[in-house]
C-alpha cells in the first residue's frame, strides 16, 4: 500500500528544509516589474457568491484566484478610486500613513511573512507601497507631475491581483507598528486594501461564510441555537467524566448578571473546548450568575477582516442582546481578534453601554474602572482579579506535568496591552512556567501565521513560513526548557498555533489559559481528580484512583 | 537608477543656482526665490497639516507598546501604553526627540540553518539622531545671520558646538555630524539590498538635496571663506524685508542657496513632511482608554443588522424544541 503522495494544502507536503532556506534578497526585476505567482498553498480562495449574497455585498460571482479574467465589474476602476479618496476623507490615520512613510525599511524583517518567505512585498513598507504608489500617482501633487518618476503607478487589474494575493497575505498583525518611527499601522493598510477589493467584489471564503453564518446565525460558524445546546450539554457531560461535578448551562436567561461570550472556535475544536469546558466549570464553582446568548454567540468578528461596516453590522448584536436580556455587565472570554473589536471599536461603533452597569466582581467586589464605560472585562483580567483576593482554590501541582509558556496574542498585545494578567494566572495555577526570547513576546510578539482569516488549509504553505518566527520561539524553549506546552488566549492560535508546533516545534501541545486554571482549582465536591478535561490521565494521580478504591473498601468493612 | 536621476537633478540645481549667482541674477536668486520658497514651504505645511486635521480620527486605535492601565496591582507602562492625555504628551516627546520606536530596532538573523534571532540594531537610530539634532543645531546656528545683535543662545550654542577648536574659523562638529550622518542613511540605502529595493528618487533626492547643502555649506565657510558680512547682509535684508544684493559673495553661496530654498520647498510636498506628520500618527497620540471613555465617531452612519426578533423568527421553532427561551411563543 502506498501512502498518497501529500498536496500543497497538507503541512507534509512542505520539506522544513525547503521552507528554512528563506532567501530575503530581493529579485532583480524591480517590484513595479514583478508580477504575483499564484501558487498553491500561498492564496486562499474567493468568496462565494451565495456568501456575499447573505451579507449584501456588491457584485457577487464565481470566480477563480486562477483565472486570468476576474471579472471585474464596469468602471471598476473609477469605483476604486472613488473608494480610496472616501477613505483618505474618513480616516486621518489612512491619509497620514500614506502621506508620511519614509521607506526607513524598519518594519522590513518584523514581519512574520517576510522572515519566514523572504518576498519583499511582504515586507509592510513594500505591502503599503502596493496602495501607496496608487495613491502617489491619483493624489498627489508630486505623482500628477512626475507620475512613475516620483514613484506613481497606473492602476491596472495586475495591481488588483497583486492587493488581493499581498492583502490577504498579511494577518494585521500590527508588529510592523511597534518598530515604526511614525506608527504607521499595516493593519489599517491591509484593512482600507481589503475594502476596497471589497468594492469589487473580491473577498476571500474563510472570511467571508464566517461573515455570513455570523450574520444569520450569531456565530462564524453557523452553529443553530439548539446545536449549541447539544454543544454545550456534551461538554457538560465531559466535564461530570472528569471531575464528578455537574454543571448547568444557562442560555439566554433574562435577568442574568452577566452577559458571557467567547470566540465560537472553542465550541467544536480541540484545544479551544477544553477551555469552553473550563469557563463553565469556574462558573459554576464560583456561583457566577451568568447567561451565554444563542444569538451573540460569537464574540469574535470576521467583519474586521472584511471592511469596517460588516464590523459594525456583526458587532451591534453584543450590546442589543446585553440591553434585551438585561444583564449588568459582559464578560468576554480569551480570544485575539475579539479583543481588538470590543477594546478598540465596540464602545465608539455600538455603544454608548448606557444601560449597563460598571462591571464589579461579583467575587471580590473590584470594580474594574478600565471598563467603566464599555462595560466588557476580559476574563483574564476577572481571573487575575480573583486570584489576588484568593477567591480561587487552586493546586498547581496538578499541573506539574505541564511545562509551559506563553504565547501573547497579536490583538490583545498591541491593540490593549493585557500583558501581565494572564501571565499573573499562569503563573499561579502552573509550577513551570518559562517565556520564549524577549524578541518574540509582549508587544514584540510573532503572528501564529493565520490570522485575520488566513488560517485556512489552502493556505499553509504561508501558514508554515509565516509561522516560522513563532515556530523558532517554541523550538528554542523546547530545546533548552522542556516546553510542552503553548499557552494562548486566543481562538485562532487555538487552531493554527496546532498546526505551527506540529510542524516547527513537534512535541508541544496548545491550550488555552482557563484550561490550565481548571486543572489546577480544587472543586467543592469533586471526585479525586485522575483525568483533566482532556480527559487524560493526570501524571502522578494515576495511582490515587486505586487508592482512593482501598480506602473506600476499607471503611465500607 | 533612481539614486543616479536624483544625482543628476541635485547636481544640476546646483549649477543653476552657481549660474545664477554669477551671471548677475542676484536679486532673483538671492531674493526672489528665497522669498518664494519660504511662502512655499510655511504654506505648503500648513496646507498639509490642515488637509491631514480635517480628516476625521473616526477609531481610537493607539498601538500598545507595553501594560495596560487595568487593575490596581498591576503597573501599567505609561509611556508605551499611555491611558490620558498626560501620558500621551509623554509617549510622543520620546518620540518626536528621541525616536523611541526606532530605538526598538532589531535584525533578524538565522543562526544554525533553523533558528531565529534578532539582534539589537542601532545603526539606523544612532544616523537618524545625528542627522536631525545636527540638522537642529545647524539651523539655530544659521541665526547669527539673521539677527542683530545675535541671541546668548545662538553664541552659546556656538562655543559649544566648536568646542574642539580645531581650524580657522572654527570647525563645528555638528557640520561633520551632519554630514557624516547623511553619508551613512545614504549608504545603507544602497549597501542594504532590501532598503535599495523599495527606494525611490524620492527617497535618494532629499539625502543627495542634504548632502549638497552640507559639503557646499561647509565650503563656503573653511575653502570659499566668502565675505560673510556681505552674506549677513543679505540674511539680514531679507529677515528685516528689506532685501539687499551684496557683489561680493561667492558664486557657491548661490549654490548653496539656491538649493536650500529647492528643499524648501519640496519639503511639504513629498515625504519629509514625516516631521509634521508624526505629531498626527493615531496609533501613536492616542489613549489606549477605548474601554474607560468613550470615542465618537463624527461620521457614524446607521448599518443593517440581523435582530434579535429576526434571528427569533427564523429559528424559533428549533428554540423551542430545545428548551431555550423565547421572547413569543
Amino acid at each position: 500500500m502506498t501512502r498518497k503522495s501529500p498536496k500543497p494544502d497538507e503541512m507534509e507536503y512542505y520539506q522544513q528544509e525547503e521552507l528554512l532556506k528563506v532567501d530575503w534578497e530581493p529579485p532583480k526585476t524591480s517590484w513595479m516589474d514583478t508580477p504575483v505567482d499564484f501558487r498553491p498553498g500561498t492564496f486562499i480562495y474567493p468568496g462565494k457568491a451565495k456568501n456575499l449574497t447573505v451579507f449584501d455585498l456588491p457584485y457577487p460571482r464565481d470566480w477563480a484566484v486562477t483565472d486570468e479574467d476576474w471579472q471585474l465589474p464596469e468602471g471598476w476602476k473609477k469605483t476604486v478610486l472613488e473608494g480610496m479618496a472616501e477613505r483618505l476623507s474618513k480616516y486621518r490615520s489612512f491619509k497620514i500613513f500614506m502621506d508620511t512613510c519614509v521607506r526607513c525599511g524598519a518594519c522590513a524583517d518584523k514581519c512574520h511573512f517576510f522572515i519566514g518567505s523572504g518576498d519583499p512585498k511582504n515586507m509592510p513598507v513594500l505591502r503599503a507601497e502596493l496602495l501607496r504608489s496608487v495613491y502617489r500617482k491619483d493624489f498627489t501633487a508630486l505623482g500628477k507631475v512626475f507620475g512613475k518618476l516620483a514613484g506613481g503607478r497606473e492602476l491596472t487589474p495586475e495591481v488588483i491581483k497583486e492587493w488581493f494575493y499581498y492583502f490577504y497575505q498579511c494577518t494585521e498583525c500590527r508588529r510592523c507598528s511597534v518598530f515604526c518611527p511614525y506608527g504607521i499601522d499595516t493593519a489599517e493598510i491591509t484593512m482600507m486594501g481589503r475594502e476596497l477589493l471589497g468594492l469589487l467584489g473580491l473577498y476571500v471564503n474563510w472570511v467571508i461564510e464566517p461573515v455570513a453564518n455570523c450574520y444569520r446565525y450569531g456565530n462564524h460558524l453557523g452553529i443553530q441555537p439548539h446545536g449549541l445546546k447539544d454543544t454545550l450539554d456534551f461538554m457538560a457531560d465531559d466535564i461530570e467524566e472528569a471531575t464528578g461535578i455537574r454543571i448547568d448551562i444557562p442560555i439566554n436567561k433574562k435577568g442574568a448578571e452577566i452577559l458571557f461570550f467567547t470566540p465560537s472556535g472553542d465550541f467544536v475544536a480541540a484545544p479551544g473546548i477544553y477551555t469552553c469546558m473550563a469557563y463553565m466549570l469556574l462558573f459554576h464553582e464560583l456561583g457566577i450568575d451568568y447567561t451565554w446568548s444563542t444569538y451573540a454567540s460569537d464574540g469574535g468578528n470576521f467583519g474586521l477582516f472584511t471592511s469596517h461596516e460588516a464590523m459594525k453590522r456583526l458587532n451591534s448584536k453584543i450590546y442589543a442582546e446585553a440591553k434585551r436580556l438585561g444583564v449588568k455587565w459582559i464578560l468576554g472570554g480569551e480570544c485575539g481578534h475579539m479583543w481588538r473589536v470590543i477594546h478598540q471599536y465596540m464602545n465608539t461603533m455600538t455603544g454608548p453601554a448606557d444601560f449597563l452597569e460598571v462591571p464589579k466582581s461579583p467575587l471580590t467586589g473590584t470594580v474594574f474602572e478600565n471598563a467603566r464605560s464599555a462595560k466588557v472585562v476580559h476574563i483574564m483580567e476577572f481571573l487575575a482579579d480573583a486570584i489576588r483576593h484568593g477567591k480561587l482554590k487552586l493546586d498547581p501541582s496538578r499541573n506539574d506535568h505541564i511545562r509551559v509558556t506563553f504565547h501573547d496574542s497579536c490583538n490583545p498585545a498591541r491593540g490593549m496591552g493585557i500583558l501581565e494578567e494572564p501571565r499573573y494566572v499562569i503563573r499561579n495555577v502552573c509550577n513551570n512556567f518559562f517565556e520564549m526570547p524577549e524578541n518574540t513576546i509582549r508587544e514584540q510578539t510573532f503572528c501564529c501565521g493565520g490570522g485575520a482569516g488566513l488560517g485556512t488549509d489552502e493556505n499553509m504553505e504561508m501558514r508554515l513560513r509565516g509561522g516560522l518566527p513563532r515556530g523558532s520561539a517554541v523550538r528554542y524553549v523546547q530545546e533548552r526548557h522542556g516546553v510542552n506546552q503553548l499557552a494562548a488566549m486566543c481562538a485562532i492560535d487555538r487552531a493554527t498555533l496546532v498546526t505551527v508546533c506540529d510542524y516547527w516545534a513537534p512535541g508541544v501541545e496548545v491550550t488555552g489559559i482557563s484550561e490550565l486554571v481548571a486543572n489546577a482549582m480544587v472543586f467543592e465536591g469533586e471526585s479525586k481528580r485522575t483525568h483533566n478535561l482532556r480527559l487524560e490521565p493526570i501524571p502522578g494521580m494515576e495511582d490515587a484512583e486505586g487508592e482512593d478504591k482501598v480506602v473506600e473498601v476499607a471503611a465500607h468493612e | 537608477m533612481n539614486v543616479l536621476v536624483a544625482l543628476v537633478a541635485v547636481v544640476g540645481l546646483f549649477l543653476l543656482g552657481l549660474a545664477g549667482g554669477a551671471s548677475g541674477l542676484g536679486w532673483l536668486f538671492g531674493v526672489g526665490i528665497p522669498y518664494a520658497a519660504l511662502v512655499l514651504f510655511v504654506g505648503g505645511l500648513i496646507y498639509r497639516v490642515l488637509g491631514w486635521a480635517k480628516v476625521p480620527v473616526p477609531f481610537r486605535i493607539p498601538t500598545t507598546s507595553g501594560q495596560e492601565k487595568s487593575l490596581s496591582w498591576i503597573k501599567q507602562q505609561k509611556l508605551d501604553n499611555p491611558h490620558n492625555t498626560l501620558t500621551v504628551i509623554g509617549r510622543m516627546a520620546l518620540e518626536v526627540l528621541f525616536f523611541r520606536s526606532l530605538l526598538k530596532n532589531t535584525k533578524t538573523e538565522m543562526v544554525e540553518g533553523r533558528r531565529l534571532v534578532y539582534a539589537t540594531d542601532l545603526a539606523l537610530w544612532v544616523a537618524g539622531m545625528a542627522m536631525h539634532w545636527s540638522l537642529l543645531i545647524v539651523l539655530i546656528r544659521h541665526l547669527r545671520l539673521f539677527t542683530n545683535p545675535v541671541p546668548f543662545f545662538v553664541t552659546f550654542l556656538e562655543a559649544t558646538d566648536g568646542f574642539m577648536e580645531v581650524g580657522l574659523p572654527v570647525v563645528y562638529v555638528t557640520s561633520i555630524v551632519f554630514v557624516v550622518g547623511l553619508v551613512y542613511l545614504l549608504y545603507r540605502r544602497l549597501a542594504i539590498s532590501q532598503v535599495r529595493y523599495i527606494s525611490l528618487v524620492n527617497d535618494y533626492f532629499p539625502l543627495l538635496l542634504m548632502l549638497a547643502i552640507g559639503v557646499s555649506g561647509i565650503w563656503l565657510r573653511h575653502l570659499a571663506k566668502t565675505d560673510i558680512a556681505s552674506v549677513k547682509e543679505m540674511a539680514l535684508g531679507l529677515a528685516r524685508f528689506s532685501p539687499v544684493v551684496a557683489d561680493s559673495v561667492s558664486p557657491i553661496f548661490y549654490g548653496h542657496l539656491f538649493l536650500v530654498c529647492v528643499l524648501l520647498a519640496y519639503f511639504p510636498f513629498s515625504k519629509l513632511v514625516h516631521m509634521a506628520g508624526v505629531f498626527m500618527s493615531p496609533t501613536r497620540n492616542m489613549a489606549n482608554n477605548n474601554r474607560a471613555v468613550r470615542h465618537i465617531n463624527p461620521w457614524d452612519y446607521p448599518v443593517k443588522v440581523h435582530t434579535y426578533e429576526e434571528y427569533e423568527d427564523d429559528l424559533r421553532e428549533k428554540m423551542i424544541r430545545a428548551g431555550i427561551p423565547v421572547e413569543r411563543q
